[in-house]
């Protein structure tokens, strides 16, 4: 598997990253460098295993279905750019 | 029902299939400790996960689990003993941690099927091709400033499940039976509230179409969060309708994504779907996969109540009722109890004709819910074997049945208190059938010389004289015996 400039681009828009016109390139080769260094795992006969989802092999913890949080609007809102009548306020994104 | 769109040089049919996001219910969020009150002040009910704030980690509420659980069961589904939580990446306002964690290959819920009940009387079973539970993403506000958006996290983290549906339908009908079928059966199990106007229930519907008879499938566009049965099956209409049209001009559907605007009933195109389904799905780390055990699974589905479907037979065979009535006193759990409690001992399709006439009529006039209903459920069964027994009549009762909403009385003691009991002692009615008869010489002769019409005049005259009391059969029967001897 080996990447495009423009698979580059578009991973790079998708994870909001901006990546100069001039370094396309050379990202370019790093992804396909990564891919070709994981790809040897293909070597390997995966055939009737199971995907492994962790490494952990811990059992997921449950919580009680209680109330135990929440009323904390002043620090929620504290860090926000923009804040109106307890609102989080970002520029109009409806299209 | 076929259901199909005719046009001057084909015949289409539609494909549709529906996703319905459900807010489960529990008190607090899928991963975190704060309410999933609604209408509270924004903000107020926000824990740091749910706001996305860096370190924080997700515990997942056993509650949820549950609920989901006993969703899949009351959809005939199979439970997944293990499933695994996944991150669905975007950037989005009501998304801080820039991930919506939810479940991909594999969900909590896999295969089942709900039956649903056409008007032409014939049934049809839905695929449901799986539930998967996640979290329910904050409520942005765009109506409050021109230039901004706000944005509410009390609904971020609230607990999704996700329904998907093969695309089985072939009819708005069937997609509104579907809402209905499913909204009632949430209700039933109390795993989800069913509002679609509040947003607690919301439908995204795929569509496409083809020629009748055409084989696979063409590019189908998704319409999102639709917020009422109406609204979908009007949303499906048009769009097939839409692209029914693009076809026959000898354009192509492109696969994308449109909103239903309510105001003009039609679809409006939003975006393509080319690069927006780009979520790069991949296991959450935070959370290590969901284990079940068969005991659980089977403990849960001991407890299971009584399902709309199997209620509604139960109610046939047990009551004599028609599927029509049956239909009406199952769609919620709260008519089928109080038709149950009111029928208990009595006779249940009296009873059922009582509730779904005179009694909802009045509930409705008067605005109330059942709840607030001022008659007990047992009062109506009390009614109806006050008719039953001839101690009133059915013209006595509808008045009993007025005052017993006026003053939440028991029928027995209305009719005890107000002397309405039915008059049955022959010979008291006799006499005042006698009594009409001499007092009205002129109309005597009447009848005898041929105008017999005039037999409803002496009834009605005998009733007056009697308050109504009197026994109608009875009194049809004596003023026959006597004026026409």
């Amino acid at each position: 598997m080996a990447v495009d400039n423009n698979t580059v681009k578009q991973v790079a828009f998708l994870a909001r990253l901006k990546v100069e016109d001039s370094k396309v390139e050379q990202t370019k080769d790093e992804f396909n460098k990564i891919l070709n260094w994981v790809e040897q795992l293909n070597e390997v006969n995966t055939e009737n295993v199971e995907p492994l989802v962790s490494v952990n092999d811990t059992t997921l913890p449950l919580r009680e279905d209680d109330v135990t949080d929440g009323n904390l609007k002043t620090e929620i809102l504290k860090n926000a750019p923009m804040q109106e009548f307890g609102y989080f306020a970002v520029p109009k994104v409806v299209e | 029902m076929t259901y199909t769109i005719k046009t001057e040089k084909n015949e289409w049919e539609i494909v549709c299939g529906l996703e319905i996001h459900c807010q489960i219910i529990s008190k607090s969020k899928i991963f975190s400790g704060a309410s999933t009150e609604f209408g509270d002040d924004a903000n107020e009910n926000v824990s740091f996960i749910d706001a996305g704030m860096p370190g924080m980690l997700p515990v997942l509420n056993k509650e949820c689990v549950r609920q989901a659980v006993k969703t899949g069961l009351g959809l005939n589904a199979q439970i997944n003993k293990h499933s695994v939580f996944s991150r669905k990446n975007y950037f989005y306002a009501d998304q801080p941690n820039g991930y919506q964690i939810t479940q991909y290959e594999y969900p909590i819920v896999g295969k089942g099927n709900v039956k649903i009940d056409l008007s032409d009387g014939t049934s049809k079973n839905i695929g449901i091709t799986r539930i998967h539970i996640e979290q329910d993403a904050a409520k942005s506000i765009h109506d409050l400033n021109p230039k901004k958006t706000y944005v509410d996290f009390n609904r971020a983290g609230v607990g999704l499940m996700e329904i998907v549906t093969e695309p089985d339908f072939r009819s708005p009908e069937e997609a509104g039976a579907f809402l209905k079928k499913l909204r009632s059966i949430v209700r039933y199990l109390g795993t989800c509230d069913g509002n679609m106007d509040e947003g607690s229930m919301r439908c995204d519907a795929s569509i496409s179409v083809r020629l009748k008879g055409e084989q696979g499938l063409r590019e189908r566009a998704e319409v999102k969060n639709v917020n009422s049965v109406k609204f979908a099956m009007q949303a499906i209409e048009s769009e097939a309708k839409r692209q029914v049209e693009v076809y026959e001009q000898g354009g192509t559907i492109e696969q994308q994504t449109c909103r239903f605007d309510q105001a003009t009933g039609q679809t409006k195109f939003m975006r393509k779907k080319e690069y927006a389904d780009d979520y790069r799905y991949f296991p959450e780390p935070d959370l290590p996969p969901l284990d079940l055990t068969d005991e659980y699974i089977e403990n849960i589905r001991a407890q299971m109540v009584e399902l709309p479907d199997a209620k509604k037979e139960r109610f046939m065979r047990d009551f004599n009722l028609t599927a029509y009535d049956a239909d009406l006193l199952t769609e919620s759990r709260e008519t089928a109890d109080f038709f149950e409690k009111a029928a208990k001992g009595h006779d249940g399709k009296k009873v059922a004709n009582w509730i779904l006439g005179d009694f909802f009529a009045r509930l409705n006039a008067d605005k109330l819910t059942l709840e607030q209903s001022p008659i007990k459920p047992e009062m109506i069964g009390q009614l109806v074997d006050l008719i039953t027994n001839n101690t009133i009549s059915g013209k006595i009762a509808k008045d009993v049945f007025a005052l017993m909403f006026e003053t939440g009385q028991s029928p027995i003691k209305i009719v005890e208190e107000k002397g309405l009991k039915q008059v049955t002692d022959s010979s008291q009615i006799e006499k005042i059938v006698d009594e009409v008869i001499a007092s009205n010489a002129d109309n005597l002769a009447a009848y005898k010389s041929g105008k017999t019409n005039l037999f409803g005049w002496f009834v009605g005259q005998v009733m007056k004289a009697s308050k109504g009391s009197a026994n109608p059969q009875m009194v049809n029967q004596l003023l026959k015996d006597k004026l026409d001897k």
